[in-house]
């Protein structure tokens, strides 16, 4: 890895650090996880489901809005500001400068979901007072959520490159809501005929699939998951991260900073 | 670098934006330029605002791409990303990431133009002194004042010890003193052996301080010359300086141009008539203070260029590539 791919990372992750919105969220989020030690104690039987299921759920939601919040403005921000121009007149090429946004974001999420995964983990011990062997796929449900970052933040940054911070916003949420439903869309292309097959089939395969990214579910009812799983979404996110890293990067590459 | 090779040399770069709704509007920003900067010297980029002098200094900094035309920097092609690490570029107005302390900026920069850390721990402290920050060095950028942020830009364009530095409306934001202490900064970077383009639409910096100056207005070069010559004696003429608020009936048939400032008077008369004008004074028993010739001001100049250039231009701007 260039050596200016990671100072960009490393510049991009102090500047998320040190932006005092972040913690808010984290704030948040750890309310939230005690939230759910709170239905967890008022729900019987089930503190360990509920715990879970909310603490994750929470974990991905506080995750892709920051992901979303932060990645929209990581090229317009710098365009609009002229912080890029002085990066860009040293010896950085535009594609680096893109991969260490990119790189910097994602390891601002990496460290957050991890601080928040902290909070759910704490949450289920005190419920449950041990943990239990069903409890080691939680880990795996976490690195879903984070292959599911990687795409949302190379969808923030590809919109980013070419369109306004509101409207990035806009697509990027679209992209995270429609991804989420993946599944229901191939189950109506399976069942559509003609055109409207085609077209949903279409969506289906360009809209990202985050379907079969989420497990909270099934990690919460303590549902093992098999390795096939964890390969082929291991793919498919580096996947369709590179694809759509590789477009920011021709967007950017040709565009002009005026 | 081959010493005889120009530090800077556009040939024809020109640029034309598509504007309006569907982009099919040709605007030219630039018409093809052809300018050629010597090794080791103060060059001014002079013109009005919204001349075309910003969008040059980005077509070279390869933050906007050219629609015609190449140029040459340290006799590299400009597109070459290793030439950047030889160059320094301040922008007009500049911003900075705000969360960052003086220090952490320079430092961050630092690692972009690939200096080592021995060298920006001993250049860092070194250029912030240069422009007047140590003493804020810990202090975050969102606290600076305009002042302080064109001065940490200008740290930032001098930190890896470039060979040629480029500065966009350098004096912008600055007070006379902030001024006075970055034209010097620039007679240092010459002193050093630097090339130093800047441009500006402040005149009187630009004849106080450039070699040679190139003057542009609504995107075409309009003259390019060397101050001096430039500033050539006018017409033949002299002015005189004498002390006391007196003009003597024998000067005043010498110039119609006379006026009292102070406790002088200055004539403007023909250079063929300074020894009459001598006479004249020493008659009267009056004090010579100087005799100059007299020259055009680089504003005189400039204000002909533009006058000059009104015509043609409005046909040019706006038509198509």
């Amino acid at each position: 890895m260039s050596a200016r791919i990671y100072y960009i990372a490393r510049n991009t992750f102090r500047e998320a650090v040190r932006d005092r919105v972040l913690y808010n969220l984290i704030a948040f989020a750890l309310l939230l996880s005690g939230a759910a030690i709170l239905v967890g104690e008022i729900s019987i039987e089930i503190e360990r489901l509920v715990v879970v299921d909310l603490g994750l759920s929470a974990l991905t939601l506080f995750g892709v809005v920051i992901a979303i919040f932060i990645g929209i403005g990581l090229v317009s921000k710098e365009i609009e500001k002229r912080t890029l121009y002085t990066v860009l007149s040293r010896p950085v090429r535009r594609w680096e400068f893109i991969v260490g946004k990119f790189c910097g974001l994602a390891g601002t999420l990496i460290v957050n979901a991890s601080c928040m995964a902290i909070g759910v983990f704490g949450a289920l011990l005190y419920v449950g007072h041990k943990f239990g062997r069903p409890d080691a796929w939680i880990f795996v449900a976490l690195y879903f959520i984070i292959l599911e970052f990687l795409i949302i933040c190379s969808l923030s940054l590809f919109f980013s490159s070419f369109s306004s911070p509101l409207l990035s916003a806009v697509f990027a949420f679209s992209l995270f809501v429609a991804g989420s439903f993946s599944a229901d869309l191939r189950g109506f292309a399976s069942l559509a005929h003609g055109v409207t097959r085609w077209f949903a089939m279409g969506a289906a395969y360009v809209i990202p699939n985050f379907s079969t990214l989420n497990v909270i579910s099934n990690v919460a009812h303590q549902q093992p998951l098999g390795m096939h799983l964890v390969v082929q979404n291991t793919f498919y996110a580096l996947f369709y991260t590179t694809a759509v890293m590789s477009g920011a990067v021709l967007i950017f590459e040709r565009r002009n900073l005026k | 670098m081959n010493r005889a090779m120009p530090a800077i040399e556009i040939l024809g770069l020109e640029k034309i934006y598509k504007v309006g709704f569907w982009r099919k509007r040709p605007k030219r920003a630039l018409e093809p330029l052809h300018l050629t900067v010597e090794e080791g010297e103060i060059f001014g980029f002079l013109g009005p605002n919204g001349a075309g002098k910003t969008t040059t200094l980005k077509l070279l900094m390869g933050l906007v791409f050219p629609t015609a035309g190449s140029a040459r920097i340290l006799g590299h092609d400009w597109t070459d990303p290793e030439v950047k690490a030889q160059i320094g570029f301040l922008p007009e107005q500049p911003y900075f990431y705000d969360y960052l302390t003086a220090g952490e900026l320079l430092d961050y920069y630092g690692q972009l133009s690939g200096v080592s850390a021995a060298d920006r721990k001993r250049r860092i402290p070194e250029v912030l002194a240069r422009v007047g920050l140590s003493d804020i060095k810990g202090v975050q950028l969102r606290k600076f004042s305009k002042g302080m942020l064109q001065r940490a830009g200008i740290a930032q364009a001098i930190l890896h010890n470039p060979k040629l530095v480029f500065f966009d409306e350098p004096m912008s934001g600055l007070d006379p003193i902030g001024r006075r202490e970055v034209r010097d900064l620039m007679e240092q970077l010459k002193q050093e052996g630097k090339t130093v383009f800047f441009s500006t639409h402040i005149l009187s910096d630009a004849e106080s301080l450039c070699d040679r100056v190139a003057i542009i207005h609504r995107g075409v070069l309009r003259g390019v010359g060397a101050v001096e010559d430039l500033t050539s004696t006018v017409q033949g003429k002299v002015e005189v300086v004498w002390q006391g608020t007196q003009i003597p009936a024998s000067m005043k048939n010498l110039s119609s141009d006379c006026h009292v400032t102070g406790d002088c008077v200055r004539a403007v008369i023909s250079e063929s008539q300074q020894d009459l004008a001598i006479d004249a004074l020493r008659r009267e028993r009056l004090r010579l203070i100087a005799i100059t010739p007299l020259r055009t001001s680089l504003e005189t100049y400039f204000m002909e260029k533009l006058q000059h250039a009104e015509k043609p231009m409005e046909t040019a701007v706006g038509t198509n590539a």
